[in-house]
C-alpha cells in the first residue's frame, strides 16, 4: 500500500479536526469535573453507615460498570429526550451520559482514596469538635484526592480515549473529523493510521506527566 | 414511548434467522465468541510480554516489552479496531483474505494483551526477590525458575485485576458493532430500528450483559478458590479501567 498524506494539510487540521479535537477535550474535561464531583458524593453514600444511602449508590455503581459504555451511550441517547420533552444533539446527550457514567468510576477511586486516610485523622477531626461536613472537607477529602490524584489522572486518560466510542451515535468528536476527512479525501486508511499517532502522542504525553507527578508527590509524602 | 411489547422478540425480522428473540442469542453468541478469543489471544501475548518485560539482563526485550504496552495502551480500542479493519489487511497483503471476525479478535487481544502484560509484570514484581533467588540457586535455568518458581505464584497474585480484566474484554467487544461484526450492540441499533422497539431491545442486550458480568464473576472467584496455595496472602495490585 502507497500511504499518500499530501491531502493533510492546515486547511483539513482546521476545517475537521480542530472542532473535534475541541469537542473531545470539552468532553474530558467536564466529564472529569463532574465525575469526580458525582463520584465523590457516591462515595460519601457508599462510606456513610446507612443502608438507605449505601444501597442505591451500590447498586448505581455496580451497574454502571457492568455494562459496557457504549450501550450507556446509546441509552441516555434513547432516554434523556424523553425526560427533558425536546430533542436533543448527541453532543449534549455525550456530555450527560459521560458525567453519570464517569461518576460511577470515579465514586470507587474516591472511596479508596477515604478509605486509604487512617481513622485516627477522622477522630481527630470529632475531638476538635468538627461536623461531619467539615471534617469531610477540611480534613479527609484533601488527603483523599492528593493520595489520589495519580489515580484519577490516569482515570482522565482513558476517559479521554473512551470519547471516541462517541461515534455510535454520531457526535462529532477528535476521531469522528479524522473519519469525515478521510471519506472526504477517499484517503480513509491515513486518516486513521494520523488519528492513532494524535491519540498516542496525546496520551502517551500525559501519561509521562502523571508518572512524573506521582514521584514529585511520592517524595514530599 | 408508550407500551412495553414483549411481543416484538417473537416477530420475523426476515432474514435468515426466524425470530428476533433468535437472531438476540446469536448476537450473544457473537459477543462470547469474540471475548472469549481475544482472552486467549490476549493471555498468549500479555503473558509474554509481561514475562519479557521481567527478565534480567536483557535490556533490550525490556524496551521492547515496555514499547508494546505503551503502544497498545494510548491508542483508543475504536482506533485500534479500525487500523486492524481497514489498514492492516491493506499494508499487509497476506492478512487481507482474513475475516472481520479474525480482525476484530486480534484488534481486542493485542489491546487486551498490554494491560495483562502491565499487571503480569507488576505480580511478577510484587514477589520477593529470594524467589528468583532460590530457583537459581537449586540450578534452575531462567525458563525453568518462571516455569516452576515464579509464575505460578504471580499468576495467583493477579487474579482479581485478570477476573476485572475478562470483564472488561466482555464490554469491550462492544465495540466491535463499528465493523458490522453482529454482536449484541449492532443486534440493539438494527432490530431496535426495524421494529421501532428500542428500549425493548437495548433492556434485552443490558440485561444480557449485566448477566454474562456476574457469571464471569463468579467463574473467577471459583477459579480463585481453586487454585489457592494454603497460607499464602494474596496482596491484590489494582486494577481500574473500563
Amino acid at each position: 500500500m502507497n500511504l499518500d498524506l499530501t491531502f493533510f494539510n492546515w486547511a483539513v487540521v482546521s476545517s475537521f479536526l480542530l472542532k473535534g479535537l475541541y469537542f473531545s477535550v470539552f468532553l474530558t474535561v467536564v466529564a472529569t469535573l463532574g465525575g469526580i464531583f458525582f463520584g465523590t458524593l457516591l462515595a460519601l453514600m457508599r462510606l456513610s453507615g446507612k443502608k438507605w444511602l449505601d444501597m442505591p449508590a451500590a447498586i448505581y455503581v455496580n451497574g454502571m460498570r457492568s455494562i459496557p459504555l457504549v450501550m450507556v451511550i446509546l441509552w441516555f441517547f434513547l432516554l434523556v429526550p424523553n425526560i427533558i420533552g425536546r430533542p436533543i444533539g448527541p453532543e449534549y446527550s455525550a456530555v450527560i451520559t459521560f458525567v453519570a457514567f464517569e461518576a460511577a468510576y470515579f465514586s470507587e477511586i474516591m472511596r479508596a482514596g477515604i478509605q486509604s486516610i487512617p481513622r485516627g485523622q477522622v477522630f481527630a477531626g470529632q475531638a476538635v469538635g468538627m461536623t461531619y461536613g467539615q471534617n469531610m472537607k477540611l480534613v479527609i477529602l484533601p488527603q483523599a484526592f492528593r493520595n489520589m490524584l495519580p489515580v484519577l489522572l490516569t482515570q482522565t486518560i482513558i476517559l479521554f480515549q473512551d470519547t471516541s466510542l462517541v461515534y455510535a451515535i454520531g457526535a462529532y468528536d477528535l476521531f469522528k473529523g479524522f473519519d469525515t476527512a478521510g471519506k472526504n479525501f477517499g484517503r480513509p486508511e491515513e486518516a486513521y493510521l494520523l488519528a492513532a499517532v494524535v491519540y498516542f502522542v496525546l496520551c502517551y504525553s500525559l501519561s509521562w506527566l502523571v508518572k512524573r507527578l506521582h514521584k514529585k508527590i511520592a517524595i514530599i509524602r | 414511548m408508550g407500551k412495553w411489547d414483549w411481543q416484538v422478540f417473537l416477530e420475523d425480522p426476515g432474514g435468515k434467522i426466524p425470530t428476533y428473540w433468535q437472531w438476540l442469542v446469536s448476537a450473544w453468541g457473537w459477543t462470547v465468541s469474540v471475548s472469549l478469543c481475544s482472552l486467549v489471544v490476549a493471555l498468549v501475548l500479555g503473558s509474554l510480554v509481561g514475562v519479557i518485560r521481567t527478565l534480567p539482563d536483557s535490556p533490550w526485550l525490556v524496551r521492547f516489552g515496555n514499547a508494546w504496552v505503551e503502544l497498545f495502551r494510548n491508542v483508543p480500542l475504536l482506533v485500534q479496531i479500525f487500523l486492524w479493519y481497514h489498514v492492516v489487511p491493506k499494508m499487509f497483503p497476506v492478512m487481507s483474505g482474513l475475516p472481520p471476525f479474525i480482525l476484530v479478535v486480534f484488534a481486542l487481544g493485542f489491546f487486551t494483551s498490554a494491560r495483562i502484560a502491565e499487571q503480569l509484570r507488576s505480580g511478577i514484581q510484587a514477589l520477593p526477590k529470594g524467589q528468583r533467588y532460590a530457583g537459581m540457586a537449586v540450578g534452575f535455568t531462567t525458563p525453568q525458575y518462571y516455569r516452576y518458581v515464579i509464575l505460578p505464584m504471580a499468576y495467583r497474585i493477579i487474579i482479581p485485576p485478570l477476573t476485572s480484566e475478562s470483564m472488561n474484554i466482555f464490554k469491550n467487544s462492544s465495540v466491535a458493532f463499528a465493523v458490522s461484526i453482529p454482536e449484541m450492540i449492532q443486534f440493539a441499533m438494527q432490530a431496535g430500528e426495524e421494529t421501532s422497539r428500542v428500549t425493548e431491545m437495548y433492556m434485552a442486550v443490558t440485561v444480557l450483559y449485566v448477566i454474562s458480568a456476574m457469571v464471569i464473576n463468579r467463574i473467577m472467584a471459583w477459579v480463585e478458590k481453586r487454585v489457592r496455595v494454603p497460607g499464602f496472602v494474596v496482596a491484590g495490585t489494582g486494577g481500574g479501567g473500563h
